[in-house]
């Protein structure tokens, strides 16, 4: 096994030179930087997916669990399309096929392409969460709600939702560490985010190993930092008298 | 102005040259990696409940690694390890089985592990109770109702392993997804490739779901 060279993310990513105290100048770009640049891209990419997949995927299971039989079946033809086809496949749907067949995307940048494709399918599991979140509360609270002379959407917004909304919140976090790592497909559409770095760093300086092992850890940090934060907003929004729940 | 599709480029030729290869390593990726990660994985989930620490340690550190990196990381690192420990390039296809077989069984083992920790104490108390070794508890009681019980939990996950299986895009395997990316390059129908690919992918998944599904209400345990 060969010596650990960490000095080559003080390289310069042209010349290939050490760039004192590792960040490059005017002009000129070091590893680290690259890097960096790269993990903001993963999480820019995730967060707006996460954001695109928590409204649609709340849409399609609240729809999925209405006594609309229209309503449920486009809820569930939702979930199905998009949880049957492999991820790499939708992102490439997004980026090869929808602009062809509507001209008016192809201005689109590949990132809001990706950040929709990685978005809808995760929608779809979302969706399920919530479909069985809903359902998971006794009958008689939908009952309840609608003999109070609430209406239907008042009955999901005041005392559907805050319930179910806080029972998925465990399989919500899985789910947001998931998109961390789903983000990863994106390098196969050329967005410069951390895969990408991985394989091309590796390749221009040959230290595949420290290269892989500083992406990889990035990806710990980040699912690690999204699994923190989703523990203090389920401690936040507990209700007490619960099971798990405060005093 | 919509893109006119035309999808005549897909004779039989043009299927069997290019598209039945790849579809065939997918399905072969799929279910050896599906075979070895459900011994692998029912392993892990041995020494992860076998209550002595020096083995519960190094099976929850590999299964809770292996969860917490992008499958596409996991597929580069063997690609990059494997020529190093054994000291020779291995071919892009066999280091995805190695990569899937090995990954796979992180997940597969936390479906064991829930399907064991569902069969009721009294079931290993008895098999000790009629003089059963530990080997014999688990082999003949424990394991074929953990087995069943967790079927369509372990069918689903190979239907997600059927979908990841794309993702040896990354190393350059030549896939289902391959296949098609290939023919579309060829006869300059990229759009009509992809859309083929994703319909092929969505019967397949879809068919194997609902056919889980029909046998998840087939086989459930009475109780």
């Amino acid at each position: 096994m060969t010596t650990w060279d960490w000095q080559v993310f003080c390289k310069d990513t042209i010349d290939g030179q050490i760039v004192p105290g590792c960040f490059g100048g005017p002009g000129s770009v070091t590893y680290l930087d690259w890097l960096l640049s790269a993990w903001g891209w993963t999480l820019s990419v995730s967060a707006l997916a996460l954001l695109v997949a928590l409204v649609l995927g709340l849409v399609m299971g609240v729809l999925r669990t209405t006594p609309h039989r229209g309503l449920v079946l486009l809820g569930e033809a939702w979930t199905e399309l998009f949880r049957n086809i492999p991820l790499l496949v939708q992102i490439f749907l997004w980026y090869h096929v929808v602009p062809a067949l509507f001209p008016p995307l192809r201005a689109v940048p590949s990132f809001i392409l990706v950040v929709l494709g990685l978005g809808l399918f995760t929608s779809a599991r979302i969706s399920e969460q919530v479909r069985a979140g809903i359902q998971s509360l006794s009958g008689g609270q939908r009952m309840a709600g609608l003999a109070m002379g609430f209406t239907l959407p008042q009955t999901y917004r005041h005392v559907l939702l805050p319930m179910a909304l806080r029972i998925i919140i465990p399989p919500l976090t899985s789910e947001s560490m998931n998109i961390i790592k789903n983000s990863s497909v994106a390098f196969a559409v050329s967005i410069s985010e951390l895969t990408l770095f991985a394989l091309q760093a590796q390749e221009e300086t040959s230290r595949g190993i420290e290269v892989y092992l500083a992406v990889t850890g990035l990806y710990f940090i980040s699912a690690f930092a999204i699994n923190r934060a989703m523990l203090f907003v389920e401690n936040r929004v507990r209700v007490p008298g619960m099971i798990g729940g405060g005093q | 102005m919509m893109l006119a599709l035309d999808f005549s480029f897909l004779t039989p030729a043009v299927i069997s040259g290019y598209i039945v290869k790849g579809f065939f390593f997918s399905l072969q990726l799929t279910f050896i990696a599906m075979l070895g990660g459900i011994v692998l994985g029912t392993c892990l989930a041995l020494m992860r409940l076998s209550g002595k620490t020096w083995l519960v340690m190094p099976a929850a550190g590999y299964v809770n690694t292996m969860r917490s990196v992008p499958l596409v990381m996991v597929i580069l690192w063997f690609f990059l390890l494997i020529p190093i420990v054994i000291g020779r390039p291995l071919g892009a296809e066999i280091s995805a089985i190695v990569t899937f077989t090995l990954f796979e069984a992180a997940y597969y083992s936390e479906i064991m592990r829930a399907g064991i920790q569902s069969i009721s104490r009294g079931q290993v108390a008895a098999g000790y109770a009629l003089g059963m070794s530990y080997k014999q508890t688990m082999g003949l009681i424990v394991l074929p109702q953990a087995f069943r019980n967790m079927l369509p939990v372990l069918l689903t996950q190979t239907i997600i392993l059927f979908q990841d299986t794309s993702l040896v895009y990354a190393i350059g395997a030549y896939d289902l997804l391959k296949g098609f990316e290939i023919a579309g390059k060829n006869f300059n129908r990229p759009v009509e490739t992809y859309l083929v690919a994703a319909v092929l992918y969505f019967i397949v998944s879809f068919g194997l779901s609902n056919l889980v599904g029909i046998l998840q209400k087939r086989i459930a345990i009475v109780k």
